[in-house]
């Protein structure tokens, strides 16, 4: 039967895509027609949806965006059979900003149905558990070490020390915590996975078991993501009743399980230790380090606590062998990131390639610039706490030491872009007033500071002794960055010394003050 | 809708108790009790310090923390609107200044009706088709200024 798909995907449900389902189910039943409808995830061409795709002998055919409404005048058309209309895209791979990325971690995100098993596995799914259960912990810890994955959240650590530290580590239990904490602006890499492929990450935490000898998951996902909630919950009922999760995992004699725990809205349980005590029931406080939460993290136990993107890479890494992930990328930035493109840019969504494309290439190239038309006057990579970059540093690669040393950083990789109506007066305001607003109140630089920024950015915006206030906010910011217990309050400076910086005429054209070192 | 039943010590007993087993139990507790009250009674933050033992302090303590927990009932809709970055980039401010402007409150407010309460959200994962916002459970992309009436009347239902 024809498979019309019909994202699931918060960016198409967001713009109409359930009740583009109901009317196609709708004219399926009154013109009785036979197809099949399956809800997919995003491909990732976020401008483009809702984007539907009908299966046709010679590949899937694309169309979108397309609006509620539209089902009727498609059908007659004859997109069932791949045929015009002003709203047919074509085949997806053969679009540019699809032609160009190197799937791996996503290669299967909107190609399936995410909740058929048996699909994921027609498309790979579960080659890397099984043969990690074949290899046994030694050897994964040794492939994911070799392919040089380090932490998508941010941080960068390598993956494979954070398994060894924990398989060597004893303990009464030991737990596998995926951070779906996913809550810096312009990134949705987790939950388009989530929603998209979530045996994927079901397979990557098992891996993670089966390496270190966790018995017991965790996925802490934010309540703001309630479509992830509802298909990574039915995700791993199946994987359950399938025996991929259990106490024989794939047969083997290896227990794992995993439980869905839905965050409260606090953007600071995104850093690791709160997390950790979040679960347990606390006030997502950061935790002192050490103890590192490898050692001592959930309820005291050994805990492997990674983002969702790092988990998800491991199935792809070990059913493969780490040398096919570690030849892309550059330097110490190896295989691939899911970059997300989002903001005031006129080709948005995910973009999934080797680290080392320029950012410019990035912006300019493949998001295609403003959705504006405007400009662009300014991007920030890796949500609220990352710097913004102007257009001059648009040669910086895409690579951790590459905006370490540009006083920039890749966090989770997401870009927002800015075209050149942005105040960066305001936007520098603005990331002292969201650190106050979700600092988890532990340590004073950050509590304080992030008050006493917000307040002294008003006074230079209200023209207030401008020079010397800017003075006062890099002194304030240099406290934070050095204070801070965590990142929040430790890298609230970054966007607010890159605007100041970057963007001295918005600041009264105050150039800085050279700060005595 | 946001489910607004009047408190009932043997429903919150009955919550507590289907959760209590869980390794902390805590957050599921007052997801619970947040989704069927509207908001976590101080009588229920009694019966939950007194069957996790813990003090009333503690449990405070948690239900203070985080966003998603509320000391108050609210509106019978809430309207959650993206403030961050990327939908600042993309004229949310605007979007947000209208949807003030609609409703007759601010973030944070309440309807004097009772029927829609207004909170500020940093980021729904919707950045490349912002700006957006969250009615309930339903999430919103592309807003803009002319499709902003749409959302108030239908968060006014």
């Amino acid at each position: 039967m024809t498979k019309l798909f019909i994202p699931l995907d918060s960016f198409a449900v967001a713009c109409g895509a359930d009740m583009i389902a109901e009317e196609f189910a709708q004219l399926k039943a009154e013109r009785g027609l036979s197809f099949e409808i399956v809800r997919n995830g995003s491909r990732g061409l976020a401008w483009l949806e809702p984007m539907i795709e009908v299966e046709t002998p010679t590949g899937r055919i694309a169309y979108g965006p397309i609006e509620s409404g539209e089902a009727g005048g498609l059908l007659d058309a004859g997109i069932l059979s791949g045929a015009g209309h002003a709203k047919r895209i074509g085949a997806v791979e053969d679009q540019p900003f699809f032609k160009r990325q190197t799937r791996m971690t996503f290669k299967r995100c909107g190609v399936i149905d995410p909740l058929s098993l048996a699909d994921y596995e027609a498309h790979g799914g579960l080659n890397g558990l099984k043969r990690a259960i074949g290899i046994g912990a030694e050897a994964i810890i040794a492939e994911i070490t070799d392919s040089g994955l380090r932490g998508r959240g941010g941080a960068g650590f390598p993956t494979g020390i954070k398994w060894k530290t924990v398989f060597e580590a004893k303990g009464a239990r030991k737990y596998i915590v995926a951070n779906a904490d996913e809550g810096d602006s312009g990134t949705f890499a987790d939950r388009m996975i989530m929603e998209g492929d979530p045996f994927c990450l079901i397979e990557g935490m098992a891996i993670a078991g089966v390496a270190t000898g966790a018995t017991k998951g965790y996925i802490y996902l934010r309540s703001e993501y309630p479509i992830a909630i509802d298909v990574m919950r039915e995700a791993i009922r199946r994987a359950k009743d399938a025996g991929v999760l259990g106490d024989s995992v794939l047969g083997s004699s290896h227990a794992f399980d995993i439980e869905v725990r839905v965050g409260a809205g606090a953007y600071v349980c995104g850093e690791e230790t709160s997390l950790l005590d979040s679960l347990e029931g606390k006030r997502g406080q950061v935790r002192f380090k050490p103890p590192l939460p490898a050692l001592q993290g959930l309820f005291g136990m050994p805990t492997v606590i990674n983002n969702v993107i790092s988990l998800a890479s491991t199935p792809e890494i070990v059913a493969e062998g780490a040398e096919s992930y570690k030849t892309l990328g550059m330097g110490r930035s190896r295989g691939t990131i899911p970059i997300q493109l989002g903001g005031n840019v006129k080709h948005g969504g995910l973009f999934e390639a080797p680290f080392g494309m320029t950012l410019g290439e990035i912006v300019e190239e493949i998001g295609g610039g403003t959705a504006s038309g405007r400009p662009v006057r300014a991007v920030q990579v890796g949500g609220p706490l990352g710097a913004y970059f102007p257009v001059s540093l648009f040669d910086t690669p895409f690579d951790y030491e590459a905006f370490a040393a540009k006083d920039g950083l890749i966090g989770h990789a997401g870009i927002v872009v800015f075209d050149d109506t942005v105040d960066m007066m305001h936007q520098a305001r603005f990331a002292f007033e969201f650190c106050a607003i979700e600092s988890c109140g532990k340590c004073t630089p950050c509590r304080v500071g992030a008050v006493r920024g917000f307040e002294t950015m008003e006074k230079i915006i209200d023209g207030e002794k401008p020079a010397d206030n800017l003075a006062l906010v890099e002194d304030l910011c240099n406290t934070m960055k050095f204070g801070s217990l965590c990142a929040l309050g430790g890298f609230t400076p970054y966007p607010v010394m890159s605007a100041i910086r970057h963007f001295p005429e918005d600041f009264h054209g105050e150039p800085m003050k050279v700060a005595a070192e | 809708m946001v489910s607004q039943a009047r408190y009932d010590e043997a429903e919150v007993a009955e919550l507590i108790e289907e959760r209590r087993g869980l390794e902390g139990p805590m957050l599921p507790i007052l997801h619970a009790i947040q989704a069927r009250f509207g908001h976590v009674p101080d009588a229920a933050v009694r019966q939950i310090a007194a069957a996790l033992n813990l003090t009333r302090a503690e449990v405070y303590g948690v239900v203070s923390f985080y966003h998603d927990f509320h000391k108050e009932p609210r509106g019978r809709h809430v309207l959650k609107v993206c403030r961050a970055e990327a939908c600042q980039a993309a004229g949310g401010d605007r979007v947000a200044g209208a949807i003030e402007a609609a409703l007759g409150i601010g973030f944070g407010e309440t309807t004097p009706d009772g029927q829609v309460t207004l909170e500020a959200v940093y980021c729904l994962g919707l950045c490349a088709t912002a700006p957006s916002a969250m009615l309930d459970r339903r999430v919103v992309g592309r807003l803009s200024e002319s499709r902003v009436g749409a959302l108030i009347e239908e968060a006014r239902l």
